[in-house]
């Protein structure tokens, strides 16, 4: 570097002291509210022998408590992308009594606060529950098993599917089907070539937002779950206990763990998004 | 729009053909979202009224209960304030700029929506407590932040941080920047550009993005749960309240507390439907 060029700290501060008001206010809220916290997780967690993040990540239970998460969790979001597209579908292109009731119903899981939904949930799905007492004779328990575990998670993602599709939906020229219809193709093919490929982008959006809500949630499974490991014991609760027992390491390898899944779902839903306006504008 | 009778022919006959059996599909998500939804929610309601008038007002006479809703209020009264001061600034920094990093730092601003509540609890514990980082320094200086209101407050701004920038942005890119020009040559300080021209012009999908940050800061529950010790009486917010009260079989007063911040819900969506009808807003829950 010559002399000539300014020394590159002094321009970092020459930028900041020029930056507005907004722009000051934003980077410093930021860094105090969430790179601060994020940046605590990834120091204590490279601060830990590698040989004991192994041990902790890959403990028989919380090996268990990965599989109740992720795999009830695309369960969940997999059950709400089918769903998901056909109440879509209904709220879109259908005219019937109760529809604008509906359609607001939709975003309670995103108003409802999730300690209620949990709450609720567990009554209704318990043994004596209005619908756990139907399902009871056919030996169906739902509230504190990994059932519980995943009509939690349908509930909280359940809006997303729906509010990812409903827009494209609209946007979809009727003119499309009219052409494959009037050439001959038959309800299914017509779904299937010319409705459907326009909607997979939303759909696959959405259950990945609401795989990655799944993921995360606490306040209404752990509620209805029993929590116990091995079988109904999800990530989250399991952090909390660690933190209860003061296991720091525990916790903390645990919810990197989380994190890090939480980044690459992130990045599978931008990608999505991405090809998708490639593909369909 | 004129020809509108004949784009509903037109749609009528296609749309409702390759999925076929309408009234089969409509029974169905009747009967998915009562199962998931409405039966859920109604039920809340039903519980709560079962004790009738003297369960309620026997929760709403209990010490535990008064204090979590005060806790709870004061925590949504900090949080929700600093967060719109974040929200407003973030969506003008970013509004109709073009910078290296921009859709990066959109990305960024979103980010508290995908790492699940209990993870964010848990760096703020790894930062305030005890054994954190910061945990001597506040000792030695007596400042409690975990098991505290400030604690509290710091989750909820983390799980809350993005409401508001993400409703404010759009509009602030679609409404373009020649008001905000003419204001300034007309000679208007930014200060009061911002109050008299980008507010108001904004005002609608401000009051949106509110709605659902208060909604959220006044029901989080996971991330609460991790930093604030659940202390009945001391640090115990309504959500954790209704955990406590259902796992010690005091269901009346967890449904009670459930119908209050059921009652906020439906608050919300209410207001919700009124803002997307009144000012054309549309949900985009990303």
């Amino acid at each position: 570097m010559t002399s000539t060029q300014p020394n590159p700290l002094r321009n970092v501060w020459y930028q900041i002291s020029q930056a507005s008001w907004p722009w000051r206010i934003t980077w410093l809220y930021l860094a105090l509210f969430l790179f601060l916290p994020i940046a605590a997780l990834v120091l204590k967690a490279i601060t830990l022998n590698p040989q004991e993040i192994w041990r902790i990540a890959t403990d028989p239970v919380a090996l268990s408590t990965y599989n109740v998460t992720f795999v009830t969790a695309l369960a969940a979001g997999t059950i709400n992308g089918f769903a998901g597209l056909i109440i879509a579908w209904v709220l879109v292109r259908y005219e019937f009594p109760g529809k604008r009731l509906l359609d607001a119903a939709i975003d309670l899981p995103f108003a409802l606060p999730t300690a209620v939904a949990g709450l609720t949930l567990s009554t209704i799905y318990s043994t004596s529950g209005w619908v756990g007492g139907f399902l009871e004779p056919f030996g169906l328990r739902v509230s504190f098993t990994r059932l519980g575990v995943l009509v939690a998670m349908i509930f909280i993602s359940l809006p997303f599917v729906v509010r990812a599709v409903q827009p494209v939906l609209q946007a979809l020229e009727v003119e499309m089907e009219e052409a494959a219809w009037s050439m001959g193709a038959n309800r299914w093919q017509t779904f299937c070539r010319v409705i459907l490929p326009p909607l997979m982008p939303a759909v696959l959006t959405g259950v990945a937002m609401g795989f990655s809500r799944a993921v995360g949630e606490y306040g209404s499974v752990v509620l209805i779950a029993g929590n116990i490991p091995f079988q109904d014991l999800i990530a989250p609760v399991l952090i909390i206990q660690r933190l209860e027992q003061f296991d720091y390491a525990g916790a903390t390898v645990i919810g990197t763990v989380l994190l890090l899944i939480s980044l690459a779902v992130l990045l599978v839903i931008n990608l999505i998004q991405a090809r998708g306006r490639r593909m369909y504008g | 729009m004129a020809n509108s009778a004949l784009d509903q022919s037109a749609a009528a006959r296609p749309s409702s053909a390759p999925l076929g059996g309408k009234w089969l599909l409509i029974a169905f998500v009747v009967g998915y979202l009562a199962l998931i939804l409405l039966v859920p929610a109604l039920n809340v309601f039903v519980q709560a009224m079962q004790g009738g008038l003297p369960g309620l007002v026997a929760t709403f006479s209990d010490r535990a209960f008064l204090h979590a809703v005060e806790l709870t209020l004061i925590a949504t009264v900090i949080t929700v304030p600093l967060n719109t001061v974040f929200g407003l600034c973030a969506a003008i920094a970013v509004a109709n700029k073009t910078f290296p990093g921009r859709s990066l730092l959109i990305s960024i601003i979103d980010l508290p929506f995908s790492i699940s509540p209990v993870v964010a609890g848990l760096m703020l514990v790894l930062l305030f407590g005890k054994q954190g980082w910061f945990g001597p320094l506040l000792e030695a200086s007596g400042v409690q932040i975990i098991f505290a209101l400030p604690g509290i407050v710091m989750a909820t701004i983390f799980v809350t941080m993005p409401f508001i920038a993400r409703e404010v942005l759009p509009a602030l890119e679609e409404n373009g920047t020649e008001q905000e020009e003419a204001a300034a040559t007309l000679g208007a300080t930014p200060w009061q550009t911002f109050w008299r021209v980008t507010l108001p012009s904004i005002r609608w999908s401000l009051l949106y993005g509110l709605i659902l940050c208060n909604a959220r800061a006044m029901g989080e529950f996971g991330a609460v749960a991790v930093v604030s010790g659940n202390i009945s009486g001391k640090t115990q917010t309504l959500p954790l309240f209704i955990e406590e009260a259902h796992v010690q079989y005091n269901t009346q007063g967890a449904y009670t507390a459930a119908l209050l911040l059921a009652c906020l819900a439906v608050v919300t969506l209410v207001l919700k439907v009124c803002l997307e009808r009144s000012a054309g807003l549309r949900p985009d829950h990303h």
